[in-house]
């Protein structure tokens, strides 16, 4: 890991050491990061201030305690801790429990990740970046769009009506997903 | 695993991981990306769209506290939360919403048999036992209506969908969804309509039965 290190993005740097070392300055940096982007995100679907930072506190718990469940090869963090604010928003404000995935149990979970494929988290990243830059590209509606699904103000049958949102986009993404899923089972079976 | 060819619609997944999904259709998301690992890419490639939404944000004062608060809790002790594995042919969620327990079911005739995980105005969502022959009972649509298979297979009108294949029917699908010769057929049907009065049993009976 050391030696790809110095090209990783420093949040997911970050998250492997709070994963792996447990280590807490990395942790407190990653604090500093999201808490205050948790907090708008939060908010903006209509819930107050102190009700909204209650739920940043479980979110950035729930990174330190499930921070095992992180794996670089799959999500960029962004991406794992949108998913951790969605199930604690849906927990909190819907009193539901939501119904999740079962874990895919991917090699490196399963190897005590001795073989943490480097090339794979840097696709990871790669991808992440390309993705970005496509929605940065997008007109400033069709932007707002993916905005409003992603925060949820969207049902499915609104996001299913909006012909304008690229899913073209969101498409070629999906195919890279679907390889790097191949190459987690190839390596389980 | 069998080769899926009826997948989650994107519409759906993309809700799903926005968290806007009804319960009783996010259970059956969840059971089909469970089996299905093209549909678990996707759903991957939506939340890496959230944390670009996410990261796009701008960020939003903390008090001062709450930092400290955090770092204080750290090592305080964690409520695991239960996780249910598959179970014979029920996926890791099906075995969530029946909390662990096998189902148990209850007779709607000709053989069928259901088990309600769960009803509200949200919509329902329960667990179907349907002989080979066999009609999938009420079909007839008020909204949308997800049907995943567990074993066995059906078909109707629109085609074949073995272990793992998601239908998806709305008010303006007119089908009659028939259980194949082979294992009885059991799948996990969500409907945002309310649940529908059964020309078997009596109105009056409809809350005892909860059809
Ligand atoms: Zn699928």
């Amino acid at each position: 890991m050391t030696l790809i290190s110095a090209q990783l993005s420093p949040l997911t740097a970050q998250m492997l050491a709070v994963r792996d070392a447990r280590d807490r300055a990395a942790f407190a940096a990653l604090f500093d990061h999201f808490a205050p982007r948790l907090k708008g995100f939060i908010m903006r679907s209509g819930t107050g201030s102190g009700q909204a930072e209650e739920i940043v506190q479980d979110v950035m718990l729930t990174v330190w305690r499930k921070a095992d469940q992180f794996d670089p090869q799959k999500a960029q963090v962004a991406a794992w801790v949108y998913q951790i604010a969605k199930n604690r928003q849906i927990d909190v404000l819907r009193k539901e429990n939501r119904p999740l995935p079962e874990e895919l149990k991917s090699d490196a979970q399963d190897s005590g990740r001795t073989d943490t494929d480097a090339g794979q988290i840097l696709a990871v990243e790669q991808e992440a970046l390309q993705l970005k830059e496509a929605i940065s590209k997008l007109k400033p509606d069709q932007r707002e769009m993916i905005e409003k699904a992603y925060l949820g103000e969207l049902t499915h049958q609104e996001i299913k009506a909006q012909t304008g949102l690229p899913l073209g986009t969101i498409k070629s993404r999906i195919r890279l997903g679907l390889e790097r899923l191949r190459h987690d089972l190839k390596d389980v079976r | 695993m069998t080769d899926i060819t009826h997948h989650t619609p994107d519409a759906l997944l993309a809700a799903y991981a926005a968290g806007t999904l009804p319960q009783p259709f996010a259970l059956v998301v969840a059971a089909h990306i469970s089996l299905c690992l093209k549909c678990r890419a996707a759903f991957e490639a939506h939340q890496a769209i959230g944390g670009i939404v996410l990261e796009g944000f701008d960020a939003v004062e903390i008090s001062p506290d709450l930092k400290t608060n955090v770092l204080s809790l750290l090592d305080a002790p964690d409520q695991e939360s239960d996780v249910y594995a598959r179970t014979g042919v029920y996926p890791g969620p099906v075995m969530q919403a029946l909390k662990g327990k096998p189902p148990r079911w209850r007779r709607l005739g000709g053989g069928v048999k259901q088990n309600i995980l769960s009803a509200d105005e949200s919509g329902s969502v329960r667990l179907l036992y349907i002989p080979p022959g066999q009609a999938v009972p009420d079909h007839t649509h008020g909204g949308l209506e997800l049907t995943l298979v567990l074993q066995g297979s059906f078909s109707d009108e629109t085609g074949r969908f073995d272990v793992g294949d998601l239908e998806v029917a709305d008010e303006d699908l007119d089908h009659t969804p028939i259980a194949d010769y082979g294992a009885p057929c059991i799948c996990l049907a969500a409907t945002d309509a309310p649940l529908k009065f059964n020309s078997v049993l009596p109105r009056v009976l409809q809350p005892l039965f909860r059809i």
